[in-house]
């Protein structure tokens, strides 16, 4: 299991929600980390089998971080820098993308 | 010295498969293989089972992958019963589109002179753009038209090279990988094939080295004049199925993943990606479905597919050294059935098939 093991101490904060609930980590954090630091394992549920998981690399090769950002699917949450107000909701699947949107284009 | 009834020289598509048939047909074999520094064609595919634009102008060769096309979900079916891996196979059909009026007329030419060719056997559609919308959610008004095969199919090419060589090991078959091949020589009726490591005898050997072969082949006496051929590939998140046909340039996975692909350039041994190309395969993927905005790109990459000088397979067997075989194609998943069949089944018996008789070398120097 991944942990924090920089100190917290004297940083400003910054406030997200993950899946509604307030997370506030130091400046600078990846919203991997917050996630991480608030307790959650599973991040997502694969596209094909529906299986729970989380992060696993931390630098941006693994894809098991992906989350859903301010709307957006398939945000790597480790690639991500956390900033207040960020909507953050587990990636359930795969992402939907609508035929429609593209109409009278 | 390690002896064997048949080597093949090369593990990506071609290698692969016909060492598997070789395996199969009870022939104890060797494959030997380059390794991670191979120009792997095999890594590159875009995984299409495709039938429709093959074979214009040689309907012997069409006729051999509308052979290979026709008994691919079996050959499916086989490598699941043989390793579990499922390689993802479906034949429902493809689309080429098209985006221009000319562009249109001319694919119908060619499809009517495909049909033409093959007496009946080659079948296809030509859609408008109302009649294609029905069937491909979400397509762009830039799409004046198109062509439908229903022959036409996709396959996971991953899973597929992974399977051939689990498969072949599953039946005993030696696999040697890091092995380039220093040296062949012709000894007393049998071949030998030197590696870095190890000398590897056996009474039949199969140069399916891809573009290695150019210079592999002339040892034996044969040749082999394949040119490397760039294509780009990208890859998007994986999203909810919405796709239930490929097409020529996008096409979605099994697992939701977008490829998008298709293009061409002659650019020697770079295998690299390009900025300019990598734009042209996006424009042209989101100008057939406008919605693919917004799908993210996660993966690209360059690969060099083996060209022949008209595109076209080479099957060579060599006259100078019986039981010599060098192979060369663009097409090996396709082909993959027919490789892994027909293909290995004849080398077993000394020979190249029927079907691909007109598919030697020796055709680049007719009158």
């Amino acid at each position: 299991m991944l942990r924090r093991i920089a100190p917290q101490g004297g940083i400003a904060g910054v406030t997200l929600y993950f899946e509604g609930a307030a997370v506030t980590v130091p400046a600078g954090t990846t919203v991997a980390a917050a996630l991480l630091q608030a307790g959650a394992a599973s991040f997502r549920d694969t596209a094909v089998t529906g299986s729970p998981r989380g992060p696993y690399c931390m630098m941006g090769v693994c894809f098991d971080c992906l989350v859903e950002i301010d709307g957006q699917p398939n945000r790597q949450a480790c690639l991500t820098v956390a900033l207040n107000g960020m909507r953050v909701e587990r990636q359930r699947g795969a992402a939907l993308l609508d035929p429609k949107a593209g109409e009278g284009a | 010295m390690k002896s064997f009834d048949a080597i093949v020289v090369g593990g990506g598509m071609l290698g692969a498969a016909v060492s598997y048939g070789l395996a199969r047909a009870r022939l104890r074999t060797a494959l030997v293989d380059e390794g991670d520094v191979a120009f792997r064609a095999a890594r590159g595919n875009f995984g299409l089972v495709w039938v429709q634009s093959k074979g214009d102008g040689c309907p012997e060769y069409a006729a051999w992958t509308r052979r290979s096309a026709d008994d691919w979900a079996e050959f499916a079916r086989e490598l699941k019963d043989r390793t579990g891996v499922d390689v993802g196979h479906s034949r429902k059909g493809g689309f080429d589109l098209s985006f221009t009026e000319e562009d249109l007329r001319q694919r119908e030419g060619l499809m009517t002179r495909l049909h033409d060719q093959a007496g009946g056997a080659f079948r296809f559609e030509m859609l408008d753009h109302r009649q294609l919308s029905e069937l491909l959610p979400g397509l762009g008004p830039g799409v004046v038209g198109g062509s439908f095969c229903p022959l036409d199919g996709h396959a996971n090419s991953l899973y597929l090279l992974r399977a051939l060589h689990t498969a072949f090991q599953g039946l005993g078959g030696a696999y040697f990988p890091g092995s380039a091949v220093t040296r062949l020589a012709a000894k007393n009726g049998a071949f030998e094939v030197e590696t870095g490591y190890q000398t590897l005898a056996a009474g039949r050997v199969v140069l399916a080295a891809g573009l290695a072969n150019r210079d592999l082949a002339p040892q034996l006496g044969m040749e082999m004049p394949v040119h490397p051929l760039r294509g780009q590939i990208m890859v998007t998140e994986r999203v909810r199925p919405f796709l239930d046909h490929p097409t020529a340039h996008v096409r979605q996975t099994v697992e939701g993943g977008l490829l998008l692909g298709d293009s061409k350039e002659d650019v020697g041994f770079d295998d690299g990606t390009t900025a300019p190309v990598m734009k042209e395969i996006a424009r042209r993927a989101t100008r057939a479905f406008p919605f693919l905005k917004s799908a993210r790109i996660v993966r690209a990459w360059g690969a060099l597919r083996v060209m022949t000088p008209d595109g076209f397979p080479v099957y060579a067997r060599s006259a100078a050294y019986p039981g010599a075989f060098a192979i060369a194609c663009h097409s090996g998943v396709t082909l993959a059935a027919a490789h892994a069949g027909p293909m290995a089944d004849c080398i077993v018996g000394g020979r190249l098939p029927d079907d691909v008789a007109v598919l030697g070398p020796e055709r680049f120097h007719a009158a």
